[in-house]
């Protein structure tokens, strides 16, 4: 019995305990060599010094629910600053009563958001029904008909605040970058010099230039007795800033579909706009997906600096919290959440942007 | 010219050569026309709110103070001055930032690949974490452990003996200034002239005669060496001027406002885990083979590093740092949010003051473009210099 024997020669010559198992392993990644010891005892130490008083402060000692009064005689973390605020800060100034208006759009957003997560579902029927979903969320926000009292633009805030304007400002920005990323590949002098320079002065400026633009100059870039309300001119200028970076992440895709491409469509009679549609722009925006999704998480990140044109977006809402003087002193627990907040969207975001990527160098 | 005659004989919108320059002239119209149709606005509605044009406003006093500069200003003064104040202020953090950045980076960077389990997911969990917050929440959070957590200047902190945190800042000690100072930066630059020049001539004998020259050893030698001996020629002056406790607030010494610190700490931390991210991807291009490769001819482990390895890791670290540098700049813009006075945040209170909000904005826009295109300009040389050379 050939096998018998086998087992019997592997029993013999079995690997020392100590390279083994949870030993073997602790030794090869933790103590291997003096310097990798050193490295991880210094490191310990400092978990150590870091970790336990981290950890009192922000389970042990905190207050979750109390009043304002209860956290001052605690010396641990406020987390009631977030508790007893909650709903001004996710929701903003929205009316109280029709706070379930936003919640329900939300929670529509992030459903389709859940269910179009797998490539294979992304149909022409669930494009309609995208555009179906954005359309009765903002019927949801602004009301006004269906028996929905009007909620004007001004009250909006808080995450559905920063969730409008990240996930419209890139639904819009899309084409605009493709257009852009198409006339900077144009043969047309032009056509191709006005996209360079587009997509140079944007990217060359930070964003909060924009958003300056948007709201103190555009209003006099239109005819008198025009206004358009200060949400809608920020949503521009990040559209304006998005779409010059996502033309070059779409650019870098048309670079990497080679000639014979170009040339085969050209062969079997179809013009320009039937080349990028049917051959060019599929393959080249497949291959773009994952920096696009980056693209959208920096996005997202961006919205937070509509704070300093004074939208109240989530993190301007936490500030208005904290300058109650009830609340006076608590940054550090209201930014903390705010930062979770932020972290869970764009993490999730980062990891479905990995996975698709294996996914793409699969097929 | 079978071409050309049958190009006649198509209408001029089926040809593709007249198509393209019609369309071309139709873009053209529709930009010009936009621009005209928003200048025309504009012109109106400044004629009617009756605001001033032009950039004459730069030579009038400003009539604000800044909190901080590094060249002599007073509300006296005019814009121009406040906005190179301004500018100086950007360029400061700017260039702070950027040394810093790059020294975290490249530590995290390393870390993220050490063989230790421990260091490894340590620097992982730091680099998810701070890219996927916000750098304008990380400033405002910055800063309110400055105002909140730190304790008042009578009970600041003293981590090092000599300086001092608290919530006016971070109090450092500088060197008194010492006529040696002038001479020891002389003896600086000497020494790096002189490693420069030696480099040269030893790479020349080098390629002639194949001999090698201890080029390190002398130019450490020549750009430390050099300024310590005139320091001790001078008698070896290190008076230093220590901050001190005086009434409500520190003298002596020199003082990082909590603003500057929020916003350095900010922009560091938060771009240092982009730049992790770029080394970690360039030394990991570099395959095995050419380390083992450029061991197996006889090169030493230093000659090894910069001869083989850093050369290749550059080439493809360099580009993406440096468009990472240029976000610690354009981020820097933030400042506006937590009252560092810089650039944005200069321009910002001249367009409340003046009411010329589009020239302000057009100044904040060609400083920030400026610093783009230099960043872009030095790219190119660069990508040109180090190009792979075929055949």
């Amino acid at each position: 019995m050939p096998s018998a024997i086998l087992q019997n020669h592997e029993a013999e010559i079995r690997p020392p305990v100590t390279s083994v198992g949870v030993i073997g392993w602790v030794k090869q990644n933790l103590f291997d060599g003096w310097f990798n010891t050193l490295l991880t005892l210094v490191t310990v130490y400092f978990l150590y010094r870091i970790g336990p008083p981290l950890f009192r402060w922000m389970f042990m000692d905190s207050v979750w629910f109390g009043p304002a009064s209860e956290c001052n005689q605690n010396p641990g973390a406020c987390w009631s600053i977030i508790s007893s605020n909650f709903r001004f800060i996710l929701f903003g100034f929205y009316p109280y009563d029709q706070q379930w208006r936003p919640l329900l759009a939300m929670l529509i957003l992030f459903g389709f958001l859940y269910y179009s997560r797998d490539r294979r579902r992304w149909t022409k029927r669930l494009g309609y029904a995208w555009i179906i979903g954005l359309s009765a969320m903002g019927i949801l926000m602004r009301g006004g008909i269906l028996g929905l009292s009007a909620v004007e633009s001004s009250q909006w805030g808080g995450l559905p605040l920063t969730l409008i304007l990240s996930v419209f400002g890139l639904t819009a920005a899309y084409p605009l970058g493709i257009f852009l990323a198409l006339g900077r590949r144009s043969k047309m002098p032009i056509i191709k010099s006005l996209s360079v320079v587009y997509i140079e002065l944007i990217r060359g400026v930070p964003l909060i230039s924009l958003l300056f633009m948007g709201s103190i100059i555009f209003p006099l870039f239109l005819p008198e007795g025009i206004t358009i309300n200060k949400i809608l001119r920020a949503q521009v200028a990040i559209i304006l800033f998005t779409a010059a970076y996502i033309a070059e992440v779409v650019r870098g895709g048309l670079q990497g579909i080679p000639r014979g491409q170009y040339e085969a469509a050209e062969s079997i009679g179809l013009n320009y706009y039937l080349t990028m549609r049917l051959v060019i722009l599929p393959q080249a925006l497949k291959i773009v997906i994952p920096p696009t999704v980056s693209i959208l998480i920096s996005a997202f990140k961006d919205t937070s600096l509509v704070v300093i044109i004074a939208l109240f977006d989530l993190l301007k809402t936490t500030q208005s919290v904290l300058s109650n003087p009830e609340w006076m002193g608590f940054s550090k627990e209201a930014y903390i959440f705010i930062a979770l907040l932020y972290f869970l969207g764009c993490f999730s975001m980062a990891n479905y942007s990995r996975k698709l990527e294996r996914e793409l160098s699969r097929d | 010219m079978a071409n050309t005659g049958s190009s006649e004989n198509v209408p001029f919108w089926f040809d593709p050569k007249k198509r393209s320059i019609g369309a071309q002239i139709l873009a053209l119209c529709m930009v010009g026309l936009l621009s005209w149709y928003l200048i025309s606005n504009v012109l109106h509605n400044l004629e009617k709110q009756s605001i001033a044009t032009g950039f004459g406003f730069l030579k009038k006093e400003a009539a604000f103070e800044i909190g901080e500069s590094l060249i002599s200003y007073s509300a006296a003064d005019t814009y121009a001055r406040a906005l190179v104040v301004g500018a100086l202020n950007t360029v400061k953090v700017a260039f702070i930032g950027i040394v810093l950045t790059i020294v975290l980076g490249t530590v995290i960077g390393i870390a993220r690949l050490s063989k230790n389990w421990l260091v490894s997911r340590l620097a992982g969990a730091y680099i998810e974490v701070m890219q996927d917050i916000p750098v304008l929440l990380q400033l405002f959070f910055w800063y309110a452990v400055f105002y909140e957590s730190l304790p008042a200047p009578r009970l600041a902190l003293n981590p090092v003996p000599g300086v001092f945190l608290c919530n006016r800042g971070v109090m450092l000690p500088v060197l008194e200034s010492h006529p040696a100072h002038f001479y020891i930066l002389l003896a600086f630059v000497l020494g790096i002239v002189f490693s420069v020049y030696l480099k040269r001539w030893a790479k020349k004998r080098r390629d002639a005669t194949g001999k090698p020259f201890p080029v390190f050893t002398l130019s450490a030698f020549m750009v430390l060496g050099l300024p310590i001996m005139v320091w001790l020629g001078f008698g070896m002056p290190v008076k230093m001027d220590v901050p001190r406790l005086s009434g409500f607030n520190f003298e002596g010494g020199t003082t990082l406002s909590p603003e500057f610190m929020a916003l350095l700490m900010g922009l560091v931390l938060y771009t240092a885990a982009f730049v992790a991210e770029v080394v970690r991807a360039g030394i990991q291009s570099v395959g095995k083979g050419q380390r083992e490769a450029a061991m197996s001819i006889g090169l030493k482990g230093g000659q090894v590093l910069t001869l083989v390895i850093l050369p290749q890791a550059l080439r493809v670290i360099v580009p993406p740092l440096t468009s990472q540098m240029l976000n610690l700049t354009k981020n820097s813009s933030l400042a506006v949010a937590i009252g560092y006075p810089d650039f944005v945040s200069v321009a910002n209170t001249t367009i409340n003051q003046t009411g010329q909000s589009i020239e302000g904005v057009a100044l904040i826009m060609i400083v920030y473009l400026f610093f783009s295109l230099a960043t872009s300009a030095f790219m190119n040389w660069y990508n040109r210099r180090v190009a792979l050379v075929e055949r």
